[in-house]
């Protein structure tokens, strides 16, 4: 009888894609009349921001786009190329582009009061820098909360010397999430009532019907004041996620050839959202992370967090796919479609069983056999974190954190089949800076989740007046320790690093690395003069405080 | 014997990796340890003063402070705002507050209560206000989970009143409980104070019983507020609400309120009955 059941709801989610495909091709044709070119290319580029009302599953939104469109343009560039990108602000606020994970020089970076004073209302800024990697990154507003609003964009970076065999197609997928409202009205929402956007509390019917946590579980959470069902903090309540600024009925559709591989770029350009990105029936050869090439390794489903990227290769068969990116906390999805004739269309998946936190999650993980022996196991021992501010805003820190490096992120422990961990990812090549640290500085990610704040060590952007200073040239390691219940990407400007997973001198290089909740995460970095901000790219986190800038000084 | 034998050769076995490694010094790259170099002095300057006008990053970088951490927020909310109905007798009561702030904030709260009047009531008790009052404070944060609030209470209404000092304490407590504690220092020297408790239960994903209590007590004997020393009143009472959303949930529920010691006494003397059960009709809302 169930298997009845899963083929009739198969039928009709096809049913239902077969329906929306063809206005999901009659709005591309659509798309292409909309004023902007999707790609841009060359060594003189102009970009637009601007207001704009933007259709997402055919209703209205409100959006800050990039020359008429979210996302902005693709930026397809060489390496070893010159860049001048004229950025034209038509809002009546000030305005930025930052180049997420380009090596720069930081007055080029696009952080204003940080590398820059920013692009004032209804003026202009020329960016002028020399591209000297490849692969795929994005750029986006780094003032107020426009990249929420949509202002995004993609980069391709050829390499030097072209690809001798590029693959069939080669695709960007930009991953985003979007809302009716305005994200100023979700952070105050978020600020009065951090659970307010919650999509599956636990509730006493689910513990009387045996769903979720048992009873001794719940309580253990209770006691700590913490809410194992707060996965994300803003969720598809009022979020529609979106593939290359496509919803769910939009359908982002893009051609694949039977047995020829495919590229896909994943960008995660989402403002608050992991997604969890698979494609049913079809593995995915990884074989690039945040732009920098890896040795491929096959999976069949992969977390990625906000300002991370990651390419794909694929070798489809006869017949259409859908690319679903999940949220973490299963509230969405975002879609799309791969296939080789138009008219076709593939099943969706439904969304999985929501996720709750473990005491793993809580830096708590006793089921290790050397236990808390001599470890101050409270929930909020100054002995655990010398060097955090004990405010208002500290409401844990791990008693216990552990490298999750090897975990799949959270909810795809037990998914049953291949998931990507930040250990599988092993550079091809050897690091351009082998060389031992000399030394090492510790970072905890901290906040409050009934006051919604957010900080390095306990202290707030708006606070820190004794920024990080490195020398430059010095090869450091970051430990970055999570002592909320919450993962974050951290994301550090203008650097590459290399990320301490014990692969030696072919370590996976990264600009944005996820610090699992209760875990924690090293990463060496060889240090470039510059101001450079590092800060939580879930923006929410970012704008209430979870930000530093890393002042790097001659020696 | 045996069994020892074969633990110890299978700890040496699985040790060996790990001192071959060390032997021949092989660790490259991330797998070294890292050196204890001194950290550089902090610096404070503004490397893109260089680039740009000094002013401009000046007030750029003031703006992109404040925009990370520094902002302002604010609620009005109306945590009860119900109609009681006890046998005969309807009346009212509401409980709120208004904010603004971040970590610290400025607080304006109020609760009051009055009678729609009974069935039987002569028609001048119909409709009668009968005590209310507002608090202005400011709430210090303690702690992630609890704040100090300090500030002044006035009563209004048409009963006795008195302007009192106030402290009180609010906050989470384990098994997260909503708790406030208020101590109230009147003009004329008198001391009194409120406990109050409260914690959500979600049932499913909307609805929500929330069991909530009230004990209140005074150090004095207080005729003319019918107010007795020691502990003055209690109130019971669980309330269900369906959350249409977070910010808009009527309620039912059911309140038990007693007057105890002499303040019992004070209200017997009326003719009252010291304690009522009744059932509760309200909505808690906030903008």
């Amino acid at each position: 009888m169930p298997a009845i059941q899963f083929h009739r709801r198969q039928l009709l989610q096809g049913a239902a894609a077969l329906t929306t495909l063809w206005a999901g091709f009659a709005s591309t044709a659509h798309a292409a009349s909309m004023p902007g070119a999707r790609e841009l290319a060359g060594e003189e580029i102009t970009l637009t921001i601007g207001q704009t009302i933007i259709q997402v599953d055919g209703r209205p939104a409100r959006a800050v786009a990039i020359n008429g469109g979210v996302p902005g343009p693709t930026l397809r560039l060489r390496q070893g190329q010159k860049l001048r990108i004229t950025v034209i602000n038509e809002l009546n606020e000030d305005s930025s582009i930052h180049w997420h994970g380009l090596e720069l020089p930081f007055q080029m970076d696009g952080v204003p009061g940080v590398s820059f004073p920013g692009i004032p209302a209804l003026g202009r800024f020329t960016y002028e820098f020399t591209i000297t990697q490849h692969g795929t990154y994005w750029y986006h507003s780094h003032s107020g909360l426009q990249e929420m609003m949509g202002c995004y964009g993609s980069i391709v970076i050829e390499p030097a010397q072209a690809d001798p065999a590029p693959p069939a197609h080669d695709h960007v997928m930009v991953l985003s999430d979007h809302s009716y409202v305005h994200p100023a009205g979700i952070l105050r929402k978020l600020k009065v009532d951090p659970g307010h956007y919650a999509r599956y509390p636990q509730t006493l019917a689910g513990l009387i019907a045996g769903k979720d946590q048992p009873l001794k579980t719940r309580l253990e959470f209770a006691r700590m004041r913490m809410d194992p069902a707060d996965i994300s903090d803003v969720t598809g309540k009022v979020f529609r996620y979106l593939i290359n600024g496509r919803g769910m009925a939009d359908n982002f559709t893009a051609p694949i050839t039977p047995g020829a591989p495919t590229r896909l770029r994943f960008i995660n350009a989402g403002s608050m959202t992991f997604f969890n990105v698979r494609i049913p029936d079809l593995a995915m050869k990884v074989i690039a992370a945040d732009g920098q090439p890896i040795v491929p390794v096959e999976v069949d489903e992969f977390q990625m967090g906000p300002g991370e990227t990651y390419d794909v290769l694929i070798t489809p068969q006869d017949r259409a796919y859908t690319v679903a990116a999940e949220a973490m906390d299963r509230s969405g999805m975002a879609r799309a479609t791969l296939t080789p004739r138009p008219g076709l269309a593939a099943p969706v998946p439904p969304l999985r069983a929501p996720v709750r936190l473990t005491m793993r999650d809580m830096g708590m993980d006793m089921d290790m056999s050397h236990g808390g022996g001599g470890m101050d196991m409270s929930m909020r021992s100054q002995a655990n974190a010398p060097d955090v501010k004990l405010g208002p805003g500290v409401d844990m820190i791990a008693p216990m954190p552990v490298d999750r490096t090897g975990d799949p992120g959270l909810g795809l422990d037990k998914i049953g089949h291949r998931v990507l961990t930040y250990r599988d990812l092993v550079a091809p090549e050897q690091n351009p800076d082998p060389r031992a640290p000399q030394r090492e500085i510790e970072m905890h990610l901290t906040g409050s989740m009934d006051r919604y704040l957010w900080s390095f060590d306990g202290v707030t952007m708006s606070e820190a007046h004794h920024p990080v200073t490195w020398t430059t040239g010095e090869r450091l390691r970051i430990t970055l320790i999570n002592d909320t219940m919450m993962g974050h990407p951290i994301h550090l400007h203008g650097h590459i690093f290399e990320l301490v997973t014990g692969h030696g001198d072919r370590s996976p290089r990264k600009h944005t690395v996820i610090v699992q909740p209760g875990g924690k995460v090293s990463f060496d970095v060889t240090a470039i003069e510059g101001d450079w901000p590092m800060h939580c790219h879930l923006f929410l986190h970012m704008a209430m405080g979870m930000m530093r800038v890393v002042k790097v000084r001659g020696a | 014997m045996k069994m020892r034998y074969f633990l110890s050769l299978a700890l040496a076995l699985s040790a060996m990796p790990l001192f071959a490694t060390g032997l021949h010094a092989q660790e490259t790259g991330t797998d070294q340890s890292p050196g204890s170099a001194p950290a550089p002095a902090p610096a404070h300057d503004r490397l893109a003063d260089r680039y740009y006008d000094p002013a401009a990053m000046a007030r750029a970088e003031a703006v992109m402070m404040n925009g990370h951490g520094n902002l302002t927020y604010s609620q009005i909310r109306a945590d009860l705002a119900e109609v009681r109905v006890t046998g005969a007798d309807k009346g009212y009561h509401f409980e709120g507050e208004a904010w603004t702030g971040n970590v610290n904030r400025f607080v304006v709260a109020t609760r009051g209560e009055g009678d729609f009047g009974s069935s039987g009531d002569r028609g001048a008790e119909k409709g009668r206000f009968k005590e209310g009052e507002v608090q202005a404070l400011y709430a210090r944060a303690l702690g992630p989970w609890w704040n100090l609030r300090g500030g002044v209470r006035q009563d209004f209404g048409p009963g006795p009143q008195r302007t009192h000092a106030m402290l009180a304490i609010d906050g989470l407590s384990p098994y997260r409980f909503d708790i406030q504690g208020a101590l109230f220092l009147s003009q004329r020297g008198e001391l009194t104070g409120r406990i109050e408790a409260a914690v959500d239960e979600r049932i499913t994903r909307r609805l929500v019983l929330q069991p909530r209590g009230e004990v209140n007590f005074s150090v004095q004997d207080q005729r003319d507020r019918e107010l007795g020393s020691g502990l003055t009143s209690i109130e019971v009472g669980a309330r269900l609400r369906y959350e249409f959303t977070r910010q808009f949930a009527p309620y039912v529920g059911v309140l038990w309120t007693s007057s105890l010691g002499r303040t019992a006494d004070y209200v017997r003397a009326e003719g009252k009955s010291a304690s009522s059960a009744g059932v509760v009709l309200g909505i808690k809302v906030w903008l």
